[in-house]
């Protein structure tokens, strides 16, 4: 599965759907793949502000455990609740249900330093 | 014939006294004798061993550990010897454990032990506390910051948590050592330790080691050696010698003592002098003939171990190098690096080896990631059926960075007719992934427990 045309990704695997100040963030499908079974994500709590690049929340699989970072620096405005009870979506559905965080975004202009679908594909075919 | 049986036969075999017999049972479920040992006898059967397999298990080192230690901590000397007996009375102890820390100085090239540390990941602790003790008492307090390369294991940035430093990840260059302009970037005046494994986590040596040491040091700064690999460099160079001041051995590992089941493991810790001062505490003193304790100082940390460390298991490493001696433990990393160079070249057609372009050192770490693009079968898969052989399997998914890894450590304790049973089996799983990837899906098929669901088991923890 290729990565969805309307979303921005980070070196370190996450995406960012952003919509006007408003950013949703995940990881992608190849970081789900690559982690495996996802076991436990911790999420930060509403409120929680962040610069881009800081550790924002941390995901555990069977395999290890992995800090997820702030593509963008804002401020958290909602959780995905639902990945307390089912972590599993973060595999099956990476680009959708699996999606972790809601952020208010300070400047949206911190987007432009993100890679496209195309650059990202490259990215992880690049082996890194 | 009936009559024979009609006559009272007496033996004259005396019964026990009435006074050594008991006047009731016991109040326990009766149970024969034999079916006491027949139990613990199938449970022990259902176990893998280094005594019953091969077991390369990557970075653990799982070496045979010699039956001789085994006797010499039987002997009711050793056996029955306590904590807190007089001196005079365990002489024989004190001096065993006092040769032991010569030892591990002379192949370590340190100046002082520590025996206490009952595990790596406490020696780490021990290590990483003295140092922040030797930066304290120096005024230089804003130390507070430990580096530790991408590839590092796991319980270095752990140790550093738990010290109460924060954590640098130093990352590695191209051909899978320390990226010497990343380390360049990154040591400051905040540093207090630099953390490494070396040869690393990929079986490499650090062939910059000098300039690490350096940049560290000129930063002011300690250097720690991780002992995990130490079995690779036993007797051809120490960590004392390429710049560290301060190193954990794992004697479970390079220095041959059981692991997990034999026991409680020992990680000691070796500093250079300027260190000592703030080890752990009672040391090990000699004189005028006689060994005995003496109280630390203040500097010192304190106390990290109940009584003296896990004795009897620290007295079967100083066994295993008396054993041995100075060339035996010569032979020991050259057995090591040879053994797995074999098996390197052997699997090299096999699997992919991304850092293994060149020799490896002890260990080396291939990737299934062939097998699973082509046929959907994982490290995972391979790993559990070989469990079917009876062996036990090769690290898997460490280190992260090199993607479906298998980290093979074959030890120098295995013949080269053991290395290449290992090898046709892989060649067996990979014929297998080809013609019958369920086969590999399924595995294991013959352990007494099949594969575990560690996802459920993970996700739906039953704690109590």
């Amino acid at each position: 599965m290729g990565a969805p045309a309307d979303l921005k990704f980070t070196k370190e695997h996450e995406w960012l759907r952003l919509t006007g100040s408003v950013g949703v963030v995940g990881i992608t499908q190849f970081a789900a793949d690559q982690l495996g079974d996802v076991v436990y994500v911790d999420l930060p709590a509403p409120g929680k502000e962040a610069k881009q690049s800081d550790v924002l929340a941390s995901i555990e699989s069977v395999k290890a455990v992995s800090d997820i970072y702030a593509p963008v620096s804002g401020k958290v405005t909602r959780v995905n609740a639902d990945l307390a009870a089912t972590p599993e979506l973060v595999n099956s559905d990476p680009y959708g249900r699996g999606w972790m965080m809601e952020i208010e975004v300070k400047s949206p202009s911190d987007a432009s330093s993100l890679l496209s679908p195309q650059e990202y594909e490259k990215h992880i075919n690049s082996g890194k | 014939m009936s009559r024979l049986f009609d006559t009272a036969v007496s033996s004259g075999i005396p019964a026990l006294p009435a006074h050594a017999r008991r006047a009731a049972p016991l109040a326990l479920d009766a149970l024969p004798e034999n079916d006491l040992v027949r139990h613990h006898v199938n449970l022990s059967r259902k176990n893998l061993c280094v005594d019953s397999s091969f077991y390369p298990l990557g970075s653990c080192t799982m070496k045979y550990s010699p039956k001789a230690g085994e006797a010499v901590a039987s002997e009711p000397g050793f056996l029955q010897a306590h904590p807190w007996q007089p001196d005079s009375e365990v002489q024989g102890v004190l001096q065993a454990l006092g040769e032991l820390q010569q030892d591990l100085a002379a192949v370590t090239g340190m100046e002082a032990v520590c025996l206490y540390p009952a595990a790596g990941a406490h020696g780490e602790l021990c290590a990483l506390k003295t140092a922040r003790q030797y930066f304290r008492l120096r005024g230089d307090t804003d130390r507070t910051e430990v580096l530790v390369p991408e590839n590092a294991h796991g319980t270095n940035p752990a140790s550093a948590a738990m010290s109460g430093l924060t954590v640098v990840v130093v990352k590695m260059d191209a051909t899978g050592r320390v990226d010497l302009a990343d380390l360049r970037q990154k040591v400051s005046n905040r540093t207090a330790v630099l953390m490494l494994t070396n040869p690393n986590t990929l079986g490499l040596f650090e062939t910059c080691i000098e300039d690490v040491a350096r940049a560290v040091h000129d930063a002011g700064g300690l250097l720690y050696y991780d002992g995990a690999n130490l079995n690779a460099i036993l007797g051809r160079v120490r960590p004392g010698d390429m710049g560290f001041d301060m190193v954990h051995v794992n004697l479970h590992k390079t220095f041959s003592i059981p692991h997990g089941g034999g026991g409680p493991g020992a990680g000691p810790i070796g500093v250079k002098s300027h260190l000592a001062p703030y080890l752990p505490g009672p040391f090990l003193k000699r004189e005028e003939g006689a060994w005995g304790w003496a109280e630390a100082d203040r500097r010192s940390i304190g106390r990290y171990h109940g009584a003296f460390g896990n004795f009897l298991n620290l007295l079967k490493a100083w066994v295993y190098l008396r054993l041995l001696g100075d060339e035996g433990i010569r032979r020991v990393s050259l057995g090591a690096v040879l053994n797995a160079n074999y098996l390197q070249e052997k699997l090299r057609p096999m699997f992919p080896i991304p850092y293994g372009h060149g020799r490896c050192m002890h260990e080396f770490v291939a990737s299934a990631i062939a097998l699973k693009d082509k046929f959907g079968v994982s490290a995972m898969d391979v790993a559990k059926r070989i469990l079917d052989e009876g062996l036990y399997a090769p690290t898997v998914y460490f280190p992260l960075l090199v993607r479906e890894a298998l980290m093979i450590e074959p030890t120098e304790t295995e013949r080269r007719e053991t290395l290449d049973r290992f090898v046709e089996l892989m060649q067996t799983i990979l014929r297998e992934a080809e013609t019958n990837p369920q086969r590999l899906h399924d595995a294991p098929i013959r352990t007494p427990v099949r594969r575990v669901d560690d996802v459920r088991a993970a996700r739906h923890p039953i704690l109590k």
